[in-house]
Protein backbone atom coordinates (compact mmCIF):
# COMPACT_ATOMS: atom_id res chain seq x y z
CA UNK A 1 0.00 0.00 0.00
CA UNK A 2 1.82 3.50 -1.04
CA UNK A 3 1.37 6.52 1.10
CA UNK A 4 -1.28 7.80 -1.32
CA UNK A 5 -3.58 4.83 -0.37
CA UNK A 6 -3.89 5.58 3.21
CA UNK A 7 -7.11 5.23 4.75
CA UNK A 8 -8.75 9.00 5.62
CA UNK A 9 -7.27 9.98 9.07
CA UNK A 10 -4.10 8.06 9.05
CA UNK A 11 -2.31 10.99 9.26
CA UNK A 12 -3.98 12.74 12.11
CA UNK A 13 -4.11 9.34 13.76
CA UNK A 14 -0.28 9.36 13.54
CA UNK A 15 0.37 12.64 15.29
CA UNK A 16 0.57 12.11 18.97
CA UNK A 17 -2.38 13.62 20.89
CA UNK A 18 -2.07 15.31 24.59
CA UNK A 19 -1.10 13.53 27.35
CA UNK A 20 -3.20 14.05 30.75
CA UNK A 21 -0.75 14.41 33.47
CA UNK A 22 -1.78 14.60 37.37
CA UNK A 23 -0.25 17.66 39.39
CA UNK A 24 -0.49 20.74 40.39
CA UNK A 25 1.22 22.14 37.66
CA UNK A 26 3.47 21.02 34.20
CA UNK A 27 3.70 17.45 33.73
CA UNK A 28 6.88 17.32 35.71
CA UNK A 29 4.59 17.79 38.91
CA UNK A 30 2.50 14.60 37.82
CA UNK A 31 4.07 12.69 40.66
CA UNK A 32 2.39 15.35 43.30
CA UNK A 33 -1.34 14.73 43.15
CA UNK A 34 -3.17 16.24 45.75
CA UNK A 35 -6.55 14.22 44.26
CA UNK A 36 -7.91 10.60 46.26
CA UNK A 37 -4.33 9.43 46.15
CA UNK A 38 -3.37 6.64 48.77
CA UNK A 39 -1.31 6.08 51.82
CA UNK A 40 1.76 5.16 49.53
CA UNK A 41 1.34 8.25 46.85
CA UNK A 42 1.08 10.35 49.47
CA UNK A 43 4.37 8.91 50.90
CA UNK A 44 5.94 8.92 47.78
CA UNK A 45 5.56 12.53 47.37
CA UNK A 46 6.05 13.91 50.58
CA UNK A 47 8.94 11.51 50.49
CA UNK A 48 10.47 13.40 47.71
CA UNK A 49 9.83 16.79 49.42
CA UNK A 50 11.46 16.36 52.95
CA UNK A 51 14.24 14.87 50.55
CA UNK A 52 14.49 18.67 48.98
CA UNK A 53 14.07 20.06 52.71
CA UNK A 54 17.36 17.83 53.74
CA UNK A 55 19.25 18.79 51.18
CA UNK A 56 17.85 22.93 51.42
CA UNK A 57 19.05 22.42 54.57
CA UNK A 58 22.46 20.85 54.31
CA UNK A 59 23.68 23.65 52.37
CA UNK A 60 22.08 26.13 54.20
CA UNK A 61 24.17 24.98 57.44
CA UNK A 62 27.27 24.65 55.17
CA UNK A 63 26.45 28.33 54.74
CA UNK A 64 26.03 29.20 58.32
CA UNK A 65 29.26 27.39 59.43
CA UNK A 66 31.03 29.74 56.61
CA UNK A 67 29.96 32.94 59.11
CA UNK A 68 32.85 31.38 62.10
CA UNK A 69 35.36 32.24 58.98
CA UNK A 70 34.31 35.86 59.59
CA UNK A 71 34.05 35.76 63.62
CA UNK A 72 32.85 35.40 67.15
CA UNK A 73 30.83 39.06 66.53
CA UNK A 74 28.84 37.56 63.42
CA UNK A 75 28.65 34.20 64.87
CA UNK A 76 27.20 35.44 67.64
CA UNK A 77 24.33 37.74 66.63
CA UNK A 78 23.38 35.08 64.33
CA UNK A 79 23.27 32.98 67.10
CA UNK A 80 20.55 35.48 68.82
CA UNK A 81 18.63 35.02 65.78
CA UNK A 82 18.31 31.65 65.34
CA UNK A 83 17.55 31.17 69.07
CA UNK A 84 14.35 33.41 68.83
CA UNK A 85 10.96 31.17 69.25
CA UNK A 86 10.06 31.77 65.67
CA UNK A 87 13.07 30.04 64.32
CA UNK A 88 13.06 27.27 66.42
CA UNK A 89 9.76 26.54 65.35
CA UNK A 90 11.96 25.78 61.73
CA UNK A 91 14.04 23.56 63.96
CA UNK A 92 10.81 21.25 64.76
CA UNK A 93 9.74 21.35 61.14
CA UNK A 94 13.40 20.00 60.31
CA UNK A 95 13.03 17.30 62.70
CA UNK A 96 9.58 16.37 61.40
CA UNK A 97 11.03 16.17 57.50
CA UNK A 98 14.06 13.86 58.62
CA UNK A 99 11.88 12.14 60.62
CA UNK A 100 9.36 11.32 58.10
CA UNK A 101 12.27 10.48 55.35
CA UNK A 102 14.22 8.14 57.50
CA UNK A 103 11.23 6.10 58.94
CA UNK A 104 9.44 6.01 55.72
CA UNK A 105 12.48 5.23 53.96
CA UNK A 106 13.03 2.27 56.43
CA UNK A 107 9.78 1.06 54.93
CA UNK A 108 10.97 1.83 51.09
CA UNK A 109 13.93 -0.38 52.05
CA UNK A 110 12.33 -3.03 53.48
CA UNK A 111 9.03 -3.51 51.15
CA UNK A 112 11.42 -2.39 47.97
CA UNK A 113 13.76 -5.14 48.60
CA UNK A 114 10.80 -7.43 48.69
CA UNK A 115 10.66 -8.17 53.01
CA UNK A 116 7.41 -7.59 54.24
CA UNK A 117 5.28 -6.45 51.69
CA UNK A 118 2.32 -7.66 52.90
CA UNK A 119 2.78 -5.63 55.90
CA UNK A 120 3.95 -2.42 53.96
CA UNK A 121 0.59 -0.25 54.82
CA UNK A 122 1.02 -1.20 58.68
CA UNK A 123 4.83 -0.14 58.49
CA UNK A 124 3.54 3.19 57.24
CA UNK A 125 0.78 3.50 59.87
CA UNK A 126 3.43 2.56 63.23
CA UNK A 127 6.31 5.21 61.51
CA UNK A 128 3.90 7.56 61.10
CA UNK A 129 2.77 6.84 65.09
CA UNK A 130 6.28 6.92 66.19
CA UNK A 131 7.72 10.23 64.03
CA UNK A 132 4.59 11.88 65.10
CA UNK A 133 5.07 11.48 69.08
CA UNK A 134 8.96 12.14 68.48
CA UNK A 135 8.05 15.17 66.81
CA UNK A 136 5.39 16.50 69.49
CA UNK A 137 8.48 15.35 72.08
CA UNK A 138 11.01 17.24 70.10
CA UNK A 139 8.51 20.77 69.90
CA UNK A 140 8.20 20.68 73.70
CA UNK A 141 11.69 20.10 74.52
CA UNK A 142 12.66 22.32 71.79
CA UNK A 143 10.42 25.32 72.36
CA UNK A 144 11.10 25.16 76.59
CA UNK A 145 7.79 23.14 78.28
CA UNK A 146 9.93 20.29 79.30
CA UNK B 1 -29.79 0.88 30.88
CA UNK B 2 -29.82 4.66 29.94
CA UNK B 3 -33.68 4.52 29.49
CA UNK B 4 -34.21 3.49 33.48
CA UNK B 5 -31.44 6.34 33.67
CA UNK B 6 -33.27 9.24 32.12
CA UNK B 7 -36.58 8.21 33.99
CA UNK B 8 -34.67 9.61 37.97
CA UNK B 9 -35.29 12.85 39.14
CA UNK B 10 -31.96 12.92 40.93
CA UNK B 11 -29.27 15.09 38.51
CA UNK B 12 -25.85 15.26 38.98
CA UNK B 13 -23.17 17.40 37.03
CA UNK B 14 -20.66 15.99 35.17
CA UNK B 15 -17.70 18.01 33.74
CA UNK B 16 -16.33 15.92 30.63
CA UNK B 17 -12.81 16.43 28.90
CA UNK B 18 -12.98 16.84 25.27
CA UNK B 19 -10.53 16.82 22.61
CA UNK B 20 -11.07 16.43 19.23
CA UNK B 21 -8.07 16.92 16.95
CA UNK B 22 -7.61 20.28 14.87
CA UNK B 23 -10.92 21.31 17.18
CA UNK B 24 -8.78 23.93 19.63
CA UNK B 25 -7.23 22.30 22.06
CA UNK B 26 -8.85 20.89 24.56
CA UNK B 27 -11.14 21.80 26.97
CA UNK B 28 -14.60 20.14 29.82
CA UNK B 29 -18.00 20.15 28.80
CA UNK B 30 -20.83 20.38 31.90
CA UNK B 31 -23.78 18.04 31.74
CA UNK B 32 -26.24 17.65 33.81
CA UNK B 33 -27.42 13.92 33.86
CA UNK B 34 -30.45 12.33 35.43
CA UNK B 35 -28.82 9.68 37.82
CA UNK B 36 -30.79 6.63 39.92
CA UNK B 37 -29.25 4.66 42.61
CA UNK B 38 -28.04 2.19 40.45
CA UNK B 39 -26.26 4.92 37.52
CA UNK B 40 -22.97 4.03 37.21
CA UNK B 41 -20.30 6.60 35.41
CA UNK B 42 -20.39 4.72 32.18
CA UNK B 43 -24.25 4.63 32.29
CA UNK B 44 -24.10 8.67 32.97
CA UNK B 45 -21.61 9.16 29.86
CA UNK B 46 -23.87 7.31 27.06
CA UNK B 47 -26.98 9.15 28.49
CA UNK B 48 -24.63 12.31 27.30
CA UNK B 49 -23.80 10.56 24.05
CA UNK B 50 -27.58 9.92 23.40
CA UNK B 51 -29.54 13.34 24.47
CA UNK B 52 -26.64 16.06 25.05
CA UNK B 53 -23.88 15.48 22.86
CA UNK B 54 -22.99 12.49 20.16
CA UNK B 55 -20.05 13.43 18.94
CA UNK B 56 -18.75 12.50 22.86
CA UNK B 57 -16.30 9.71 22.26
CA UNK B 58 -15.59 6.64 25.24
CA UNK B 59 -14.38 2.88 24.65
CA UNK B 60 -16.73 0.33 26.78
CA UNK B 61 -17.59 -3.14 25.79
CA UNK B 62 -18.77 -5.59 27.78
CA UNK B 63 -20.20 -3.50 30.75
CA UNK B 64 -19.44 -5.66 33.66
CA UNK B 65 -15.38 -4.75 34.81
CA UNK B 66 -14.51 -8.02 32.59
CA UNK B 67 -12.74 -6.28 28.88
CA UNK B 68 -10.81 -3.35 31.17
CA UNK B 69 -11.65 -0.76 27.81
CA UNK B 70 -13.78 1.90 29.76
CA UNK B 71 -10.98 3.00 31.94
CA UNK B 72 -10.61 6.88 32.86
CA UNK B 73 -10.24 9.24 35.79
CA UNK B 74 -13.23 10.17 37.97
CA UNK B 75 -12.69 12.87 39.96
CA UNK B 76 -8.49 12.07 39.67
CA UNK B 77 -8.68 8.53 40.63
CA UNK B 78 -8.66 5.55 38.05
CA UNK B 79 -11.91 3.40 37.77
CA UNK B 80 -13.62 1.23 35.28
CA UNK B 81 -16.72 3.86 34.47
CA UNK B 82 -18.71 0.89 33.93
CA UNK B 83 -18.62 -0.31 38.09
CA UNK B 84 -17.75 3.21 39.22
CA UNK B 85 -21.00 4.05 41.10
CA UNK B 86 -22.16 7.63 40.87
CA UNK B 87 -23.76 7.72 43.90
CA UNK B 88 -20.03 6.99 45.50
CA UNK B 89 -18.79 10.17 43.74
CA UNK B 90 -20.08 14.17 44.42
CA UNK B 91 -22.67 16.32 43.30
CA UNK B 92 -19.82 17.22 40.63
CA UNK B 93 -18.60 14.98 39.05
CA UNK B 94 -15.13 15.29 36.72
CA UNK B 95 -14.63 12.43 34.34
CA UNK B 96 -11.25 12.40 32.49
CA UNK B 97 -9.51 10.34 29.63
CA UNK B 98 -6.30 7.73 31.49
CA UNK B 99 -3.08 9.81 32.44
CA UNK B 100 0.14 9.25 30.99
CA UNK B 101 -1.22 7.96 27.51
CA UNK B 102 -1.82 10.09 24.72
CA UNK B 103 -5.27 11.11 24.17
CA UNK B 104 -6.87 10.05 20.75
CA UNK B 105 -10.16 12.26 21.39
CA UNK B 106 -12.40 13.14 24.64
CA UNK B 107 -11.85 10.08 26.70
CA UNK B 108 -10.32 7.54 24.64
CA UNK B 109 -6.48 6.98 24.58
CA UNK B 110 -3.66 5.38 22.51
CA UNK B 111 -3.07 1.85 23.92
CA UNK B 112 -0.70 1.17 21.99
CA UNK B 113 2.26 2.73 24.30
CA UNK B 114 0.58 0.38 27.16
CA UNK B 115 0.58 -2.92 25.21
CA UNK B 116 4.32 -1.61 24.03
CA UNK B 117 5.67 -1.98 27.41
CA UNK B 118 5.02 -5.28 28.28
CA UNK B 119 8.15 -8.16 27.89
CA UNK B 120 8.09 -9.24 24.51
CA UNK B 121 8.76 -12.35 25.52
CA UNK B 122 5.39 -12.43 26.71
CA UNK B 123 3.54 -15.53 25.45
CA UNK B 124 0.15 -14.98 23.59
CA UNK B 125 -1.11 -18.30 25.18
CA UNK B 126 -3.92 -16.85 27.47
CA UNK B 127 -5.43 -20.04 28.86
CA UNK B 128 -4.38 -21.62 32.11
CA UNK B 129 -5.48 -24.61 34.11
CA UNK B 130 -3.96 -27.15 36.55
CA UNK B 131 -2.18 -29.86 34.91
CA UNK B 132 -3.80 -33.39 33.56
CA UNK B 133 -0.92 -34.75 35.88
CA UNK B 134 1.16 -32.68 37.95
CA UNK B 135 3.43 -35.14 39.43
CA UNK B 136 5.52 -34.58 36.25
CA UNK B 137 5.48 -30.99 36.67
CA UNK B 138 5.12 -30.23 33.15
CA UNK B 139 1.93 -29.16 31.64
CA UNK B 140 1.21 -29.65 27.64
CA UNK B 141 -0.94 -26.95 26.58
CA UNK B 142 -2.48 -26.70 22.89
CA UNK B 143 -2.55 -23.29 20.71
CA UNK B 144 -1.51 -22.27 17.83
CA UNK B 145 1.61 -23.85 18.31
CA UNK B 146 2.02 -26.90 21.19
CA UNK B 147 4.42 -26.10 23.70
CA UNK B 148 5.77 -28.48 26.48
CA UNK B 149 6.04 -26.24 29.38
CA UNK B 150 8.22 -26.70 33.06
CA UNK B 151 5.15 -25.43 35.80
CA UNK B 152 6.70 -26.05 39.45
CA UNK B 153 4.42 -28.02 41.39
CA UNK B 154 4.25 -25.34 44.19
CA UNK B 155 2.69 -23.20 41.58
CA UNK B 156 -1.10 -23.41 42.32
CA UNK B 157 -3.34 -22.98 38.89
CA UNK B 158 -6.88 -21.94 38.62
CA UNK B 159 -9.20 -24.06 36.76
CA UNK B 160 -10.04 -23.44 33.17
CA UNK B 161 -13.63 -24.83 32.30
CA UNK B 162 -12.80 -25.22 28.28
CA UNK B 163 -9.75 -27.02 28.76
CA UNK B 164 -11.04 -30.92 29.74
CA UNK B 165 -7.82 -32.40 30.42
CA UNK B 166 -6.82 -30.05 33.18
CA UNK B 167 -7.58 -30.87 36.25
CA UNK B 168 -8.67 -28.44 39.44
CA UNK B 169 -5.95 -27.79 41.95
CA UNK B 170 -6.23 -30.52 45.15
CA UNK B 171 -8.40 -29.97 47.70
CA UNK B 172 -7.08 -27.42 49.94
CA UNK B 173 -4.54 -26.00 47.47
CA UNK B 174 -4.46 -21.88 47.48
CA UNK B 175 -6.00 -20.28 44.12
CA UNK B 176 -3.54 -17.74 43.11
CA UNK B 177 -5.23 -15.81 40.39
CA UNK B 178 -2.96 -15.41 37.39
CA UNK B 179 -4.33 -14.28 34.72
CA UNK B 180 -6.11 -11.32 37.11
CA UNK B 181 -4.81 -8.43 34.64
CA UNK B 182 -7.27 -7.58 32.39
CA UNK B 183 -5.20 -4.92 30.34
CA UNK B 184 -7.19 -1.90 31.54
CA UNK B 185 -4.11 0.44 31.75
CA UNK B 186 -5.63 2.17 34.92
CA UNK B 187 -2.19 1.10 37.03
CA UNK B 188 0.08 3.26 34.25
CA UNK B 189 -2.25 6.15 35.12
CA UNK B 190 -2.03 6.18 38.46
CA UNK B 191 1.58 5.71 38.71
CA UNK B 192 3.39 8.54 40.10
CA UNK B 193 6.73 7.43 38.35
CA UNK B 194 5.30 6.94 34.94
CA UNK B 195 3.91 10.42 35.26
CA UNK B 196 7.42 11.84 35.20
CA UNK B 197 9.75 9.04 33.52
CA UNK B 198 8.05 7.56 29.80
CA UNK B 199 10.64 5.45 29.74
CA UNK B 200 9.61 3.12 32.64
CA UNK B 201 7.68 -0.33 31.38
CA UNK B 202 5.03 0.22 34.40
CA UNK B 203 3.65 -1.86 36.41
CA UNK B 204 1.29 -3.94 34.30
CA UNK B 205 4.11 -4.98 31.92
CA UNK B 206 6.39 -6.10 35.42
CA UNK B 207 3.30 -7.98 37.13
CA UNK B 208 3.08 -10.11 33.55
CA UNK B 209 6.88 -10.63 33.85
CA UNK B 210 6.68 -11.64 37.25
CA UNK B 211 3.70 -14.09 36.36
CA UNK B 212 6.13 -15.22 34.01
CA UNK B 213 8.49 -16.27 36.88
CA UNK B 214 5.51 -18.29 38.24
CA UNK B 215 4.26 -19.84 35.34
CA UNK B 216 7.33 -19.87 32.81
CA UNK B 217 4.70 -21.48 29.69
CA UNK B 218 8.24 -22.10 28.30
CA UNK B 219 10.27 -18.49 28.63
CA UNK B 220 13.78 -18.41 29.66
CA UNK B 221 13.35 -17.47 33.81
CA UNK B 222 17.05 -15.57 32.94
CA UNK B 223 15.29 -13.73 30.12
CA UNK B 224 12.67 -12.35 32.37
CA UNK B 225 15.18 -11.53 34.74
CA UNK B 226 17.29 -9.42 32.79
CA UNK B 227 14.15 -7.88 30.94
CA UNK B 228 12.92 -6.92 34.46
CA UNK B 229 16.33 -5.55 35.80
CA UNK B 230 17.29 -2.92 33.14
CA UNK B 231 17.04 0.65 34.39
CA UNK B 232 13.39 1.47 32.94
CA UNK B 233 12.58 -1.40 34.76
CA UNK B 234 11.91 -2.93 38.26
CA UNK B 235 14.03 -0.32 39.70
CA UNK B 236 11.98 2.53 39.12
CA UNK B 237 9.18 1.91 41.07
CA UNK B 238 9.42 4.09 44.12
CA UNK B 239 7.06 2.07 46.17
CA UNK B 240 3.93 4.31 45.79
CA UNK B 241 1.42 1.04 45.63
CA UNK B 242 -0.64 3.42 43.69
CA UNK B 243 -0.80 0.73 40.66
CA UNK B 244 -2.38 -2.03 43.02
CA UNK B 245 -4.58 0.65 44.95
CA UNK B 246 -5.92 1.33 41.59
CA UNK B 247 -5.98 -2.40 40.01
CA UNK B 248 -9.61 -2.87 39.29
CA UNK B 249 -8.45 -6.48 39.03
CA UNK B 250 -6.81 -7.59 41.98
CA UNK B 251 -3.98 -8.34 40.09
CA UNK B 252 -1.76 -6.85 42.58
CA UNK B 253 1.00 -5.20 40.30
CA UNK B 254 3.19 -3.72 43.29
CA UNK B 255 3.26 -6.80 45.27
CA UNK B 256 4.31 -8.34 42.29
CA UNK B 257 7.20 -6.20 41.47
CA UNK B 258 7.89 -6.35 44.67
CA UNK B 259 8.45 -10.37 44.40
CA UNK B 260 10.26 -9.47 41.42
CA UNK B 261 12.97 -7.49 43.61
CA UNK B 262 13.35 -9.98 46.02
CA UNK B 263 14.06 -12.43 43.01
CA UNK B 264 16.37 -10.50 41.55
CA UNK B 265 17.90 -9.81 44.96
CA UNK B 266 18.01 -12.68 46.72
CA UNK B 267 17.03 -15.51 44.34
CA UNK B 268 18.68 -15.64 41.10
CA UNK B 269 18.44 -18.37 38.85
CA UNK B 270 21.33 -20.37 40.23
CA UNK B 271 19.75 -20.35 43.32
CA UNK B 272 16.58 -21.65 42.48
CA UNK B 273 17.96 -24.58 40.48
CA UNK B 274 20.12 -25.61 43.76
CA UNK B 275 16.77 -25.67 45.65
CA UNK B 276 15.13 -28.24 42.58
Amino acid sequence: MSATDKLPGTAEREQPGPIRHKGPGPAESGWVDPRRRGHGGRALALHRVTGLVIVVYLYLHLGVLSMLLIGSSAWGSFLSLVTAKSFLALEVVLIAAVLFHGLNGIRVALVGSGLAVSRERAMFWAGTAIGTAAVIFAALHILGAL
Amino acid sequence: MTTSVSTQQETRRFRVYRYKRGDGGERFDEFEVPVGPHTTVLDALRWIQRHRDPSLALRHSCLHASCGTCGVQVDGREALACVCAVRDQGAQITVEPLANLPVLTDLVVEMHGFFERFPHAHPIIRSSGAPADADDGEVHLEGTHEITLDVPSAVPLHHHPHHDRHRAAPPGADFVRLEDCIECGLCLSACPVAATSHDYVGPAALAAAERLLEEPRGVRREDVLAWASRPEAVWRCHVGFECTKACPADAIPAERIMALRRELMFGGPDDEESKR
